[in-house]
């Protein structure tokens, strides 16, 4: 984030304000956030007019005691972008004032690493790039225990081949990088200037829904008004789970290393007004249906709205898109990088199909995968949509 | 080992370093007779005589001049200041006579002298008799200055301050004069400039001298019992520090509180932060805390006065604050 334009001032001039009030919302690229006081006083100049887009960092507002003056507090005449300043540039210069000024928050820089000093020589011994680690201490800093069980770069001699295809250790660790081999190495290279940046392949399997569905028709008659479960939840928890047998498919490409994931996040693809956007389900393998279906149900209607907080959308280790409800039988969705893959779910079809001898029309659901050819090749996407498959046609399959 | 409380421990360092060399002789108001304000001296004049032992008049500047003279002529005066709020008046004699004599003479004068008295605030004493004075001293070059927290270390120091041949600033807590620990009997040196880890721990290290290594102290009880551990790191002498101690414990614990009586401004544990955020810098997980005294002159009210003053608790939040706890 480098810059946000600032949609509406929810406080006034002269208005007092407590450390947490809500004084304005910013809308960055990706969201509307709201700009929340750091100081108990009053809202006593608002340097910026409704509508204007500053460059994160400029002062917006001075917060200070009533009737302190603020002279001199001049919007830097590079701030403004939208031409509606609320202040004229004639005013004689005076020293610096006083109160604390309110900042535009920049919750997505990522230049920029707040770390402690032995936290920083602790990522240097061992590492890991600070910038991945989420920092526990004030304003996010990375501190010490931050860094304790954090998988560092494996050593060399152990990377002669990585063992991706087992299932996840839960050892606490978010996820364990691994270096690219050599022979990878070439793969990425060879396969990326052959088609594009990520180089995209494609694998399609067919459904048959008729045994989810009971089982979906079961689940809502017994839930009554706690609840629906819908086809979406189901597919995103197979997924999930499927991922959790299938680490090879569940992994970042990271330019010199893969990072396979421990934990399974799934980013779902939702339209918005003006693009997409796609809120992350964290742990949905761990997560019960009815938990997936009201999360994913909230963060749409959120998304919608603009008001996905930036952590909410970032992060899935996969994605799933869903494009059944527009009728669409089949489609190939765009690959969302850093991940590896993403399914794109068409809509349920009865049709005729062959069982045994018989003709009998079955409910159907054709699911593409689309998948990074530097991390998934052929069968190993083709192992994990097998598996999807199968819990899908079985749901008690989930439960192996 | 014998057990024995602070006064008592003192008065043994200065029994055996007057037995051991007649050079030494204590000098100060109600040393001799009434033998010692805070009964330092029980004994002594008995045991040395008037001649050794030498009440004054009431009037600091003038004993403090008297015994800068008998140290430059030879002897090893130990000079008792009944507290160190009233050795305000004497600081024209340790700042400008006794500290600088050495330099200032280029070398031809040595200044074996040592001043001793009660330091820090007692109990509702007020803004005036409630006063720690270690930053003032430790500031100036050409005195060491030295704290002693325990009854061993307090025996320990006070015979190597009066064995040394520099001016030895001797700061005894008004509080511990009761406090006993086991003390070694006869030759018992605890050189100067050398901390003590008085307990030992991995989590968080509590640098702290005189009084507030009982606050410390207590203080890692507190935290032991949230799975906190907490080594404390008595300072002991104020000049030379030592730095090595603090540095070495620091990069053990990765965070550090730093305990005084005295005001924050310009105080002690400024100085130590100083030495901790250039030697230990790569080590530090988060900023050094500091607990002081509140800043302003000590309240009579005893409420107050125990707000304004460090205490466990304040101590233990300041431990959890740099541990992200709270």
């Amino acid at each position: 984030m480098e810059e946000g334009r600032l949609v509406k001032w929810a406080k006034r001039e002269g208005e007092a304000v407590k450390t947490g009030d809500t004084l304005a919302e910013v809308e960055t690229d990706k969201a509307v956030m709201e700009l929340v006081a750091r100081a108990d006083g009053q809202l006593i100049k608002v340097m910026v007019a409704e509508g204007t887009t500053v460059p994160v960092g400029n002062v917006v507002a001075y917060i200070g005691q009533p009737g302190e003056k603020v002279d001199g507090a001049e919007p830097a005449p590079a701030a403004q972008k939208g031409a509606q300043s609320a202040v004229s540039g004639a005013r004689e210069p005076t020293p610096p004032p006083t109160p604390a000024p309110v900042a535009v928050p920049a919750p997505f820089d990522a230049t920029r690493v707040k770390a402690s000093p032995l936290a920083k020589r602790m990522a240097q011994d061992t590492g890991v790039d600070l910038k991945l680690v989420q920092g526990s201490g004030p304003g996010g800093r990375v501190v010490k225990r931050d860094l304790e069980g954090v998988q560092a770069v494996a050593p060399a001699a152990a990377s002669v081949v990585p063992r991706t295809a087992d299932r996840a250790p839960r050892t606490g660790a978010p996820y364990e990088d691994v270096p690219l081999t050599q022979i990878r190495k070439t793969i990425a290279k060879r396969l990326a200037a052959s088609i594009g940046p990520i180089p995209h392949f494609f694998l399609t399997t067919e459904v048959d829904m008729e045994r989810a569905a009971e089982a979906r028709d079961a689940l809502n008659k017994q839930l009554g008004d706690q609840g629906k479960v819908s086809f979406n939840d189901i597919v995103i928890k197979a997924v999930a789970l499927a991922l959790t047998k299938h680490r090879a498919c569940n992994a970042w490409f990271q330019e010199d290393h893969i990072r396979y994931w421990n934990e399974v996040h799934i980013g779902m693809a939702v339209a918005v007004e003006d693009g997409l956007i796609t809120p992350v389900i964290r742990d949905a393998d761990r997560k019960s249906l009815l938990e997936i279906g009201t999360e994913a149900r909230e963060l749409a209607q959120r998304a919608r709205n603009r008001r996905l907080k930036p952590e909410e959308y970032t992060g899935a280790s996969f994605s799933v898109s869903n494009l059944g409800m527009f009728d669409i039988d089949q489609f190939t969705a765009v690959i969302n990088p850093p991940e590896a893959g993403i399914i794109a779910v068409g809509s349920i079809v009865a049709k005729p199909v062959a069982e045994g001898s018989q003709v009998v029309v079955r409910r159907r659901l054709r699911l593409t995968m689309s998948c990074d050819h530097r991390v998934i090749d052929g069968a190993t996407g083709a192992q994990f949509l097998k598996t999807l498959k199968q819990m899908l046609e079985n749901p008690l399959a989930m439960l192996l | 080992m014998p057990t024995l409380t602070y006064r008592d421990a003192l008065n043994q360092a200065l029994r055996e370093e007057m037995q051991r060399d007649a050079s030494v002789f204590l000098m100060g108001e109600e040393v001799g007779v009434y033998q010692g304000a805070y009964k330092v001296s029980r004994g002594l004049l008995e045991e040395f005589g008037a001649q050794r032992v030498v009440d004054t008049p009431i009037a600091e500047l003038g004993f403090a001049g008297i015994g800068v003279g008998a140290a430059m002529a030879g002897l090893r005066p130990v000079i008792e200041f009944m507290t160190w709020n009233f050795a305000l008046l004497a600081l024209d004699q340790i700042v400008n006579a006794a500290a600088k004599m050495l330099y200032m003479s280029g070398g031809q004068l040595r200044m074996p002298i040592v001043f001793r008295g009660p330091n820090g605030a007692a109990l509702q004493l007020s803004s005036q008799h409630s006063q720690a004075w270690e930053s003032w001293l430790a500031h100036i070059p050409g005195l060491k200055v030295v704290a002693p927290a325990t009854p061993a270390d307090a025996k320990g120091l006070l015979k190597s301050a009066i064995r040394d041949n520099n001016p030895v600033i001797v700061l005894e807590g008004e509080m511990l004069y009761n406090l006993k620990g086991e003390v070694p009997e006869g030759e018992h040196i605890v050189p100067i400039g050398k901390a003590d880890v008085k307990r030992e721990g991995t989590d968080v290290t509590l640098i702290c001298h005189s009084k507030t290594v009982s606050v410390a102290l207590k203080a890692a009880d507190q935290l032991a019992e949230q799975n906190v551990s907490a080594e404390v790191v008595d300072l002991r002498s104020l000049r030379p520090l030592d730095e090595t101690a603090i540095v070495e414990s620091v990069v053990k614990t990765n965070r550090a509180v730093v305990v005084e009586e005295g005001w924050p401004h310009a105080g002690i544990g400024a100085q130590v932060v100083d030495i901790i955020q250039r030697e230990a810098f790569d080590h530090l997980d988060a900023p050094v805390q500091r607990v002081t005294q509140a800043d302003v002159p000590m309240p009579y009210n005893k409420h107050l006065e125990r707000a304004a003053k460090a205490s466990p608790e304040k101590v233990a939040a300041a431990a959890r604050r740099v541990l992200y706890l709270e």
